[in-house]
């Protein structure tokens, strides 16, 4: 095989193995970070061993192997280091911790559950949610720097560096490398899911940059999804997590025009929709629901997308039902955006002068001040109430608010069609 | 990406040769291991062309001719869909597939799915709404 070719294996192993490799190793050196490193160690004898030797047959237990037998050669320099040190008489007494007298032991006792282990450590609350994006990406996705670097639109230096302070938060934290019991277990699970969540979000509302989508950061959060549905199977919020991104991601195609302008979901052409991950999505909604218990936030947000996937036109949507799940999600969670929602699917469902009273209720939110959506709602309802006037400054003022380029764009369009000149 | 894995038939499973309990828990195992990585999105395995049929479509004639077939090398056994980011991803993944036929030569294709947008503006409104419709059909019979 040609070297390009080997390398292009060796990222496609990598790209299967890195997770668990990682996980594996962090449960027996009990350090993330340090664990990152003897697999990435692994992940360079492979680059300068494969071209000649090939690649071996089992290229995942290959890793394994030698990633532990760089931690051995750590180990024992540390004992070297240490046994020094003891010669010099000082700190005699914590060689009992420093050491860990059952390495060779751990090594040979893998546990299915390290993958589960590595999820809830690096989305610890202990760290930032930057830092937990860029972890996860890299840990659990296998993605290198450069590729989080450039799907964020920030410099890779930026995410080596958030990395490594991550990393080094997690150790001087000493966050165990463990399943959080249950007391913790509710708290540390919906911080997994945030997680995920930003990521997919990242993906499909570009909150910056020309482009509306990036569907790199969409296809990732739908894998990791996936992977902690199967990990947390008994746990409904996962499965709704699942569903809600599934019946999402299942209208990326018809989000955007031949030109790259984004088209709202009622004005969707429908046959774009992907079909197979509508189908996923009902699927996981429905295990969300099967398994038992009051229907949480990511959950309560697939119903209501689940909803829509269910409307074969716009006009067959049950907006009666949206609003009743968005009177359910505005008490689990409430909020201005809820809130906003709400009076959507109000306007749809009993008309539009019931909705802009709502909206002008949220106007004094400072949360909702510089957030492009409350006007642009605003603007929707006052042109079907035909007060076009009052619309257009609407949309100017959400046009000027929206961070995305392709996002202003059509909001200035929808301002010019207001104008008196285009007939209103 | 999107790949449909693409496994061709066998002398032994155009016979209808059932497989072994021994691959049959292998590929349970591994298509767990599909599922829990989050690659699997669909996949089923195919009765012989025996029990299928082929419509000939040539000028207005539409002519059907039973199964089976002779060109067992060009069947196919079963399929697989699958989400991953490269080809050479889903290469890898192929490498692991328990061997479908044991004791013979077997073949497994993999091929990227082509993308609504792929097609452009060749695709026009009016076919997607049939595309929609039959797809719609499809998932219903799920």
């Amino acid at each position: 095989m040609p070297a390009t070719a080997i390398n292009r294996t060796i990222d496609a192993v990598w790209r299967i193995e890195s997770a668990r490799l990682i996980a594996g190793l962090a449960r027996i050196t009990g350090d993330v970070g340090l664990a990152e490193d003897l697999a990435q160690e692994a992940l360079l004898a492979a680059l300068e061993q494969w071209p000649e030797s090939g690649v071996p047959d089992k290229p995942g237990a290959w890793l394994m192997a030698t990633a532990k037998h760089r931690a051995i050669d750590r180990l024992r320099r540390a004992e070297v280091h240490e046994r020094k040190t003891r010669e010099l008489g000082r700190e005699l007494e914590i060689r009992g911790d420093v050491e860990s007298p059952d390495l060779a032991a751990a090594i040979d006792d893998p546990f299915d559950d390290d993958l589960l282990r590595l999820v809830f450590t690096i989305c610890h609350p202990v760290l930032s949610t930057d830092a937990r994006v860029a972890l996860t990406l890299r840990l659990l996705g296998g993605l290198t720097t450069k590729e989080i670097a450039r799907a964020y639109l920030v410099s890779e230096a930026t995410i080596a560096q958030r990395i490594v302070r991550a990393k080094r938060t997690l150790s001087a934290a000493q966050v165990p490398f463990e399943v959080p019991g249950h007391a913790e277990l509710d708290d540390r699970l919906a911080s997994v899911l945030e997680v995920i969540y930003l990521i997919f979000n990242e993906g499909y509302a570009a909150t910056a940059g020309d482009d509306w989508m990036r569907p790199e950061l969409i296809d990732e959060a739908l894998r990791l999804g996936r992977i902690l549905a199967e990990l947390l199977p008994s746990e409904p919020e996962v499965h709704g997590l699942l569903a809600l991104m599934e019946l999402q991601a299942s209208r990326s195609r018809a989000r955007t025009g031949s030109s790259g302008e984004p088209i709202l979901l009622l004005d969707q052409d429908r046959s774009r929709w992907d079909w197979l991950l509508v189908g996923r999505g009902l699927a996981a909604l429905e295990r969300a629901q099967n398994v038992g218990g009051a229907l949480g936030p990511y959950t309560l947000q697939a119903a209501i997308a689940a909803c829509h996937a269910r409307a074969r036109v716009a006009d067959d949507t049950d907006w009666e039902r949206i609003v009743a799940l968005y009177d359910a999600l505005a008490q689990l969670t409430p909020s201005p955006v809820v809130e906003l929602n709400r009076a959507v699917a109000i306007g749809m469902a009993f008309g539009p002068a019931a909705a802009l009273e709502l909206v002008d209720a949220l106007g004094s939110e400072p949360a909702l001040r510089s957030y492009h959506l409350l006007p642009t709602v605003r603007g929707d309802l006052l042109v079907k109430l035909g007060r076009a006037e009052e619309a257009q400054a609407e949309f100017e003022r959400a046009a000027s608010l929206a961070q995305n380029t392709r996002e202003r764009a059509v909001l200035l369009e929808r301002m010019a069609a207001c104008s008196p000149r285009n007939g209103g | 990406m999107r790949v449909m894995v693409l496994i061709k038939a066998t002398e032994q499973s155009e016979a209808g040769e059932m497989p072994s309990e021994e691959l049959l828990s292998q590929m349970m195992a591994f298509n767990e291991e599909l599922v829990k990585a989050g690659v699997m999105l669909a996949g089923d395995g195919l009765h012989p062309s025996s029990k299928g049929a082929r419509v000939v479509f040539s000028g207005d004639e539409r002519k059907v001719i039973d199964g089976p077939f002779a060109e067992t090398k060009e069947l196919l056994a079963g399929y697989w869909l699958w989400e991953v980011k490269s080809l050479d991803e889903a290469i890898e993944w192929v490498k692991r597939v328990p061997s479908p036929m044991p004791g013979t030569e077997a073949v497994i294709e993999v091929r990227p799915v082509f993308e609504a947008d792929d097609f452009g503006d060749e695709f026009t409104p009016e076919l997607r709404e049939k595309e929609q419709r039959l797809r719609e059909q499809t998932e219903a019979r799920r």
